[in-house]
């Protein structure tokens, strides 16, 4: 039988207070967490700027201009021009669906194949789980950036491949959630009776496992999305990744260096948006880990 | 002790042997035919480009070509630079030593910060200290090295004329992307540190130690540190790759001669050979560190040799 996943989450029981639910209940906590709240309201302010950047930008953020290069912040121009004229504004708007989208993607190729490699691991044990925590071995030997690298080198630097590199890259952390769970719940008492009334190891694995680790990888993909982002704008700024003249926050970053001494602002503004994302995550990233599972802290 | 180190060991042959199969694919599973990365992506006549596949032996079967490359590999011979012509193994030996000390002096920076904050931050907690200490954390880990280093080159170089902005030799050169490289990890750390610290002093023995007289100062450093350490020793070994990875990223834009930035130059001229050096290098020189990392935590806590 599957246990709802309503009453138990992580095989904990969630005090019933006042009958609320355990959604209800995670968000009272959310709500109750500064940093949650903080980190929640930047992310959908700057998703919403993000989304909305073709009403919002206020010039074109790949035409260029050249009577105003490299022009300082101004009524104008809020962020100032890079050396082609172009409103940093703008491309930073523009930009950031990339630099944005590139972490969510990145996080949903890790945490889908991640989840279910560790899941089959977790579940089938024996050869299956020492052949996929070698292949996972495999991965932690290329240190932090290196992989995606050299993986962006190999296939080429495009915008899926770079989706795919750094997604490649964070799939042992998965992984390693998804097994763990599982060790631990496969011998209890509701994925026993599961098996006796006769379900298929797919049904048990996908059905009555899966949801139980969904309070883990809630907090693991969203402090993903988070170093997705870092990771991503990084091969960027390297030219490894998304290539000027298209916006892309790292990339406008690597073009700002090259004027840093005289125009400050054409590196700082882009560099910015990109600190100011990621420390929204993260800070959304912490209070849902209270929320949902303390037990998780660092 | 030596059964661990031996058990270790053996480990490491089947990732070794994973390292080069997937350095050697790289080369293989790049769009295009190698020949015209070899001969430098100059068009050429059918005859020509199957008379280099022959002298490269590109013709013969795959594992016949891998085991070739991991033969010369395993004595050191790693092919050479298509642009300089030179070995790659000489290439990459020549600048590691600045990789290494750039990585050590970020290492010892965030070890340094980041304990000290997360002590002060347990020990302060709730306390103006405490919110200060896990700010800097939070900003710390948010906080991408480039643009640390950015910022940090246009206020102390710039903006302040204290420091050279790129470039190496001397402590100068080596503050701020050492600092930049550092922040990070120690931002991790101290996150981890106070968290540890903080579940060690509610444990019985701690209370014991304060109830029976002890001064402060030796319940925190003698009881409550020396296991609190125990998490932050393996999440040093992690860091560690971190660091290695972000200093990629930070000697480019120090212009600084390491290994990362001589395998970013290499992609970018797909110079690939020596791409495929640096690459096997560096994750062969992590794998052996992390084994050494390992080895010493197993020797000062018994408990990791019997798992």
């Amino acid at each position: 039988m599957r246990e709802p996943a309503a009453v138990r989450l992580r095989g904990r029981r969630w005090p019933a207070r006042g009958g609320r639910s355990p959604a209800r209940e995670i968000l009272r906590r959310l709500g109750r967490s500064r940093s949650a709240l903080v980190g929640g309201a930047l992310l959908l302010a700057i998703a919403l700027a993000v989304i909305l950047a073709p009403a919002l930008s206020p010039y074109n953020p790949i035409k260029a201009n050249q009577r105003s290069p490299l022009d300082p912040p101004s009524a104008a121009h809020l962020m100032g021009t890079d050396r082609f004229g172009r409103d940093i504004l703008s491309r930073i708007l523009w930009g950031g669906r990339l630099s944005m989208s590139v972490g969510v993607v990145a996080v949903g190729i890790a945490a889908c194949s991640g989840v279910v490699l560790g899941l089959v691991s977790g579940y089938y044990g024996r050869r299956t789980d020492v052949v996929i925590m070698r292949l996972v071995d495999l991965l932690l030997a290329f240190p932090g950036i290196l992989l995606a690298l050299a993986i962006v080198a190999t296939l080429g630097a495009t915008l899926p491949n770079l989706m795919i590199a750094v997604g490649i890259s964070a799939i042992p952390e998965y992984v390693r959630v998804a097994r763990g769970t599982v060790l631990s719940l496969k011998e209890r008492e509701f994925v026993l009776a599961a098996r006796v009334v006769g379900c298929s190891d797919q049904t048990i694995i996908f059905r009555h496992i899966l949801p139980n680790i969904t309070a883990p990888l809630t907090v693991l993909a969203t402090l993903g999305i988070a170093a997705a982002i870092i990771t991503g704008s990084a091969l960027s700024f390297l030219g490894l990744g998304i290539r000027p003249p298209t916006p892309e926050w790292g990339n406008m970053l690597a073009e700002g260096r090259e004027f840093l001494r005289h125009a400050w602002w054409v590196a700082f503004f882009p560099g910015l948006a990109i600190m100011l994302a990621v420390l929204s995550i993260n800070l959304l990233g912490d209070g849902l880990r209270d929320a949902l599972d303390p037990r998780l802290r660092p | 002790m030596l059964r661990y180190i031996i058990q270790r060991l053996l480990q490491l042959i089947p990732i070794l042997i994973g390292i080069s199969v997937l350095t050697f694919l790289m080369l293989h599973l790049i769009p295009g035919d190698p020949v015209l990365i070899f001969a430098g992506d100059k068009p050429m006549t059918e005859e020509r480009a199957a008379e280099i596949r022959h002298q490269l032996g590109l013709d013969r079967p795959l594992w016949v070509q891998y085991g070739d490359y991991a033969a010369h590999a395993v004595r050191g011979d790693l092919g050479r630079g298509l642009r300089s012509q030179r070995p790659v193994l000489d290439s990459i030996l020549e600048v590691a030593p600045g990789t290494t000390q750039l990585t050590l002096a970020a290492l010892a920076l965030a070890t340094i910060l980041g304990m000290t904050l997360g002590i002060l931050a347990a020990l302060a907690r709730g306390t103006w200290l405490d919110t200060a200490a896990m700010t800097f954390a939070i900003l710390g880990v948010s906080m991408p090295v480039f643009y640390s280093s950015l910022l940090m080159i246009l206020l102390f170089s710039f903006t302040l004329g204290w420091l050279p902005a790129t470039g190496q030799g001397g402590v100068a050169r080596l503050v701020m992307p050492a600092t930049a490289l550092g922040m990070i990890s120690a931002a991790v750390l101290a996150r981890l540190v106070r968290s540890g610290m903080l579940a060690v002093l509610r444990q019985e023995y701690v209370v014991t130690a304060r109830a029976k007289g002890l001064a402060p100062r030796v319940v925190v450093l003698r009881h409550a540190l020396k296991n609190a350490l125990i998490p932050t020793i393996t999440m040093l070994g992690l860091q560690l790759g971190a660091l290695l990875g972000g200093a990629v990223v930070t000697e480019t834009i120090f212009s600084r001669p390491g290994v990362g930035r001589l395998a970013v130059d290499a992609i970018l001229s797909r110079d690939f050979p020596l791409v495929q050096g640096t690459v096997l290098f560096t994750a062969v020189a992590y794998v052996l560190v992390n084994l050494l990392v390992d080895i010493s935590y197993a020797a000062i806590d018994p408990r990791v040799r019997y798992q």
